[in-house]
């Protein structure tokens, strides 16, 4: 309908955005029927999305004309940008960012890095910022759930390990079931992906390089090629993240620092069942 | 060349250990203990000295900060001033894992690890890259009333002999001191009777120093030889069980 209306493209994108706005905030609507209030959350992050990837469009459009290796900056950026927002995910341990920081960009800069020697990545701009893009974000994904499950497991935990600690195990040593928990449960969203792979979902990569004209097996099998780097670049991120923020759990005189509030305040193990 | 003879910082330090030790040292000392978090005293400038073999309650009401103070003991927690001297050394010049192996610690809830009685026995060793001798594993359950079960599930457990594993888990790191918090306010009128009496049986067999907190005055009035009392953080009054509980029955 929207395309017989619009001819210009930019006209018919702002039209597009208009509609799949419209269709957010109807089911804001509905959650609010149900009492359940997301209105001012969506509008934030309704208007901070089309912001960011309209500056970022623009931003290409700018980059495009520039030297290839300005692409390296742009994905440097990147990850800072994932790692302060994974950061936010894990408030109450100390030093996240940087734990965040370093498993992100060793994570998904491995992968881009080898995968671009290799040949699987073109160094064109415009193949490997999307690519690129796309290793961090899930990289950062993966990080954001290593952390979080981490921090829950320890806190509904923290009885047995404070035990541990008090029998003097290593503190370390005492995370060690939690870590690999962590690490297990932050990739099962990787996982899926590669199992579902067109069964479930036929994923944006793909179905952009069939609509620009690309042969339909070549996209299929890019398209494993890149849940494929995805999977690693998480599975680097998240082992590296776990292992890193065990340390971040405790002080330098091995004491649970990473303890739920109410414990903290009162000093005392009262909440957690054998 | 000029040679100044002076007394270097360490040397002060070295000499003052020396004195320390050469007295006869309580086994445990606190010095102007303390504890703030958040702006909170959760534990206020406490000094006691507790001798070999002695137990020591810690009584008050609740959120006087018995278990803080008893986290400080074992450095579980950090203390914001103060320190605690074991058997004459400041524990900080100690690790916190050989600290933790001599000052050993009986929850209220016996947090036991998944496995057998024997893997909860084994753990505190294992921790020292030592094997607890399969012997030793049924003298010591032996003397907490579970012989023959080294090899039970820890899930068939009730709450009385999970709290007895836990004593015996905490003995089985040869500890000089034995904190123990709350260790039977958690379980039936019977079993605290049953464990009450062992870790009489225990402290006594394994001439352990015992700090033991309870909010049950008769409690503290039938297995300590001295009584601490806490109000808001602070040493209101320690003494013998008779010089305390007048005050402590004033205060709860």
């Amino acid at each position: 309908m929207l395309q017989g209306i619009f001819t210009n493209q930019l006209a018919l994108g702002c039209a597009q955005a208009a509609a799949t706005t419209l269709l957010a905030l109807l089911v804001v609507l509905l959650a609010r029927k149900r009492e359940i209030h997301l209105e001012r959350e969506t509008i934030v992050a309704l208007i901070r999305g089309i912001v960011q990837i309209i500056a970022v469009g623009s931003i290409f459009l700018l980059l495009l004309r520039g030297p290839a290796w300005t692409s390296v900056f742009l994905l440097v950026a990147m990850i800072v940008a994932a790692a302060a927002t994974s950061a936010q995910r894990a408030k109450g341990i100390p030093g996240t960012f940087r734990v965040s920081l370093y498993s992100i960009a060793a994570g998904s800069g491995a992968v881009i890095a080898l995968m671009t020697w290799a040949g699987v990545i073109d160094t064109a701009m415009t193949s490997l910022v999307p690519i690129g893009s796309m290793l961090i974000s899930n990289a950062m994904n993966t990080n954001s759930l290593t952390l979080n499950r981490f921090r829950s497991e320890v806190e509904s935990h923290f009885g047995l390990i404070e035990t541990a600690l008090a029998l003097g195990a290593a503190s370390k040593q005492t995370v060690v079931p939690y870590v690999q928990v962590s690490f297990q449960a932050s990739l099962i969203p990787a996982i899926d992906s590669l199992s579902s792979l067109g069964i479930v979902w036929i994923p944006g990569l793909m179905a952009g390089m069939l609509l620009s004209g690309s042969d339909p097996i070549y996209a299929a099998i890019y398209q494993f090629v890149a849940i494929s780097m995805i999977f690693s670049a998480s599975g680097l991120t998240a082992l590296i993240s776990s292992l890193l923020i065990r340390n971040h759990a405790f002080s330098p005189a091995e004491q649970l620092t990473l303890r739920p509030q109410a414990a903290s305040s009162q000093g005392g193990n009262r909440s957690e069942s054998k | 060349m000029r040679i100044v003879l002076r007394r270097r910082p360490e040397d002060v330090d070295t000499i003052q250990e020396q004195n320390r030790t050469a007295e006869t040292r309580p086994v445990l000392e606190t010095e102007y203990l303390s504890r703030i978090v958040s702006g909170k005293r959760l534990v206020d400038d406490i000094t006691v000295r507790v001798q070999k073999g002695e137990i020591l309650a810690v009584v008050g009401p609740s959120g006087s900060g018995k278990s803080s103070f008893l986290r400080l003991l074992n450095r579980l927690d950090e203390p914001t001033s103060g320190t605690v001297y074991l058997e004459g050394n400041d524990y900080r010049q100690i690790s916190p894992r050989e600290l933790r192996r001599r000052v050993g610690l009986v929850t209220q809830t016996p947090f036991l690890f998944s496995g057998t009685i024997a893997d909860n026995l084994r753990f505190g060793p294992q921790q020292q890259g030592k094997d607890l001798p399969e012997e030793t594993i049924t003298f010591l359950l032996d003397q907490v009333g579970l012989a023959d079960r080294a090899n039970s599930d820890v899930v068939n457990l009730s709450g009385g002999e999970a709290q007895r594993v836990s004593l015996a888990r905490a003995v089985a790191n040869s500890p000089t001191v034995l904190l123990m918090d709350e260790p039977t306010s958690a379980l039936d009128e019977e079993a605290k009777v049953e464990v009450e009496a062992l870790i009489l049986k225990i402290v006594k067999q394994n001439l352990l120093t015992c700090v033991i907190v309870s909010h049950d005055l008769a409690q503290a009035a039938r297995i300590a030889n001295r009584v601490m009392l806490l109000k808001a953080g602070r040493l209101e009054k320690i003494g013998s069980v008779r010089e305390v509980i007048h005050v402590a029955g004033n205060i709860h």
